[in-house]
């Protein structure tokens, strides 16, 4: 990484009601990297997004420790006026579930325009111009008739198209993606993530991908981060973590992708659960459920090192 | 031929069964009315039996019952509610005459409701469990439960007898501030609690995170984003509080001696005037339908969604 980090999560910590949820969470983007983050329903994924842009709900949630620094700015440090200059014009998000993300009772052009107006200062014809450009950019067609429709005249890759229009809007440096595609229709899902990956490269912009889909991050990232419950486990360039995982937990995640296995025979699975917040040990949390735990996994945890492959692992492969 | 007929236009068609139903019931219930209507009418002067004969007959009363229906939905249908017992005079002319002060009185009224309720209720809803919220809340259960006779009388004694800020009675809008006040705390009880609950609701929603997510300010989340969505139950008990109330408030008219419909109301029914009852709970139903009409178009209006269903 020769540029200076455009985003940079430093020993974050994130608790729920007091409960960790997030511990020691690090990990970098380069402006216009795509850093993918993986890692089973719950491992903390989300929660890192929401931290990102501060919008983790308080109570219950809360950032207990760590920095981040997006630009140079500790975003943790910042007043709501602060945060409400970076998010949406700076920072973009996109959700998982377009069917509710978006407002029912406005109309599209509006909801997209808004950011333009707050952000940029725009008039409103001068924010309508500009949405029905967005639009056509993000390949919704007859751009300027579709500014009055509202959410629930559209499909939901429409609406996902919507979404995406309203982060980019203000041409932000980096967009945070949390499971776009997730809640859209296979064949929705290829073109929302083709029409992600020519954007980045449109607007040079940085791109957080957050999702459970390994199929989906190795056509599309530069960068893999694995989670798992609450911990960054490995680290690596997207085509050495596939080619040599080197965390049991990685290994045994990619074992269960439907390319890696011959067609027509039962994909493996991971055996066991992940541990409940306060059933966790002093060890490696993945200890229990690895068939390569050695007695030092469960009395000690492992720390996160190693460049650029980084591991979180006493027994790697 | 309904379903091509564009929407609203389908509606008020759709009021025309509910007038003829509501006015069919205000006929059947008159005629348990104990005592004979043209004892009633002649107002207990003691008359011959020719004279009652002829009332009788100048009232349509000899007519068999069927007959006497739909005679009196004839005269609904074209707006003529009868004369008076008492005074002689149209009822429809009476009415019109007490109109304004209940129309001032629940303009007053609500407007003062919307405002305290609005204000309670989004302070509340915005930190639920909160001290505002409970002090909100606790109030709001108090204001709703304290019958309008008492805290009229309280305000009466407290702002016009004892301080002298306003005064109790007369036709100015200062006379309008203490009964306003009386009917405003009521409805401002419920509506705090209705658009408190909604806007918890709300405030929990996938487009709340989105709009914070574009950095919008907690006024614009709040004014635009959220209470849109969050406005339709508080809207529609508005408008049913408001419909009742034009037809006059019945207690706080009385205990500010103001002369609207609610008076007239209590008048009619102690001197047993039967059209004149009549006349006011036709009139007092149809504005009820007419402005739940109002609210329905309103709904629409706020939410896209109801407008296209419609389509």
């Amino acid at each position: 990484m020769a540029d200076a980090p455009l985003l940079s999560v430093e020993h974050l910590d994130v608790t729920m009601r007091g409960i960790p949820v997030l511990e020691d969470v690090s990990f970098q983007i380069a402006p216009g990297e795509t850093l993918g983050l993986v890692g089973e329903s719950g491992c903390g994924k989300s929660v890192t997004a929401l931290s990102i842009m501060r919008l983790l709900p308080n109570p219950p949630g809360k950032i207990a420790g760590g920095r981040i620094l997006f630009d140079g700015i500790d975003m943790t440090a910042l007043d709501a006026a602060g945060l409400r200059a970076i998010r949406g014009d700076r920072i973009g998000m996109i959700f998982q579930e377009p069917m509710t993300s978006l407002n029912p009772v406005y109309t599209i052009g509006d909801q997209i325009g808004e950011s333009l107006i707050v952000h940029r200062g725009m008039s409103g014809s001068a924010a309508k111009a500009e949405t029905a450009k967005l639009l056509d950019l993000v390949g919704i067609p007859s751009a300027r008739n579709q500014l009055g429709r509202y959410p629930h005249e559209m499909s939901g890759g429409q609406r996902q198209r919507v979404m995406i229009a309203i982060a980019l809007a203000c041409r932000p440096k980096l967009l945070i993606a949390d499971e776009p595609t997730t809640a859209l229709d296979v064949t929705v899902q290829a073109q929302i993530l083709d029409l992600i990956g020519r954007l980045r490269v449109e607007l040079g912009m940085a791109v957080l991908l957050i999702t459970h889909d390994l199929g989906v991050v190795a056509e599309f990232c530069d960068r893999v981060a694995v989670m798992y419950a609450g911990r960054i486990v490995e680290e690596a360039p997207a085509a050495e973590l596939f080619r040599r995982p080197r965390h049991r937990y990685t290994e045994a995640l990619l074992h269960t992708m439907p390319a890696a296995n011959p067609p027509g025979r039962k994909l493996p699975s991971i055996s066991g659960t992940v541990p409940a917040p306060l059933d966790r040990g002093d060890g490696c949390i993945f200890a229990p459920r690895c068939g390569f735990a050695v007695p030092r996994c469960t009395a000690e945890l492992p720390p996160l090192e190693g460049a650029p492959h980084r591991l979180r692992c006493w027994n790697p492969a | 031929m309904m379903a091509r007929m564009p929407w609203f236009l389908r509606r008020i068609l759709g009021i025309v069964p509910t007038l003829f139903l509501t006015w069919s019931i205000v006929f059947g219930v008159l005629q348990l009315i104990p005592g004979d209507p043209v004892m009633l009418a002649l107002g207990g002067t003691p008359a011959s039996d020719e004279v009652l004969d002829n009332e009788r007959r100048r009232l349509g009363l000899d007519q068999p019952v069927y007959v006497q229906y739909l005679t009196f939905l004839k005269k609904m249908a074209v707006g003529d509610l009868g004369n008076g017992y008492s005074s002689k005079q149209p009822v429809s002319e009476m009415i019109a005459a007490r109109v304004r002060p209940s129309l001032e009185l629940a303009l007053g009224g609500l407007l003062v409701g919307i405002v305290l309720g609005v204000v309670l209720g989004i302070a509340a809803g915005l930190r639920p469990h909160g001290w505002i919220d409970t002090a909100t809340m606790s109030t709001a259960l108090v204001g709703v439960s304290l019958p309008s006779f008492w805290i009229g009388m309280l305000l009466i004694y407290v702002f016009g007898l004892q301080l002298e800020w306003v005064p109790i009675l007369g036709d100015g809008i200062d006379a309008l501030i203490l009964p306003s006040i009386t009917i405003g705390l009521f409805l401002a009880g419920g509506l705090a609690r209705l658009i408190r609950s909604a806007l918890i609701e709300t405030m929990a929603q996938d487009y709340i995170r989105t709009a914070h997510s574009k950095g919008l300010s907690i006024v614009r989340v709040v004014a635009k984003h959220a209470m849109r969505n969050a406005i339709i139950p508080p809207i529609t008990l508005l408008g049913l509080q408001f419909a009742v109330l034009i037809g006059g408030a019945v207690v706080t008219e009385r205990v500010f001696a103001r002369a609207g419909l609610g008076s007239m109301l209590i008048d009619a029914v102690l001197t047993k005037d039967i059209p004149l009852v009549q006349g006011l709970v036709v009139y007092t139903t149809t504005a009820y339908i007419v402005i739940n009409l109002l609210l329905e178009l309103l709904y629409g209006i706020v939410d896209p969604r109801i407008r296209s269903r419609r389509a």
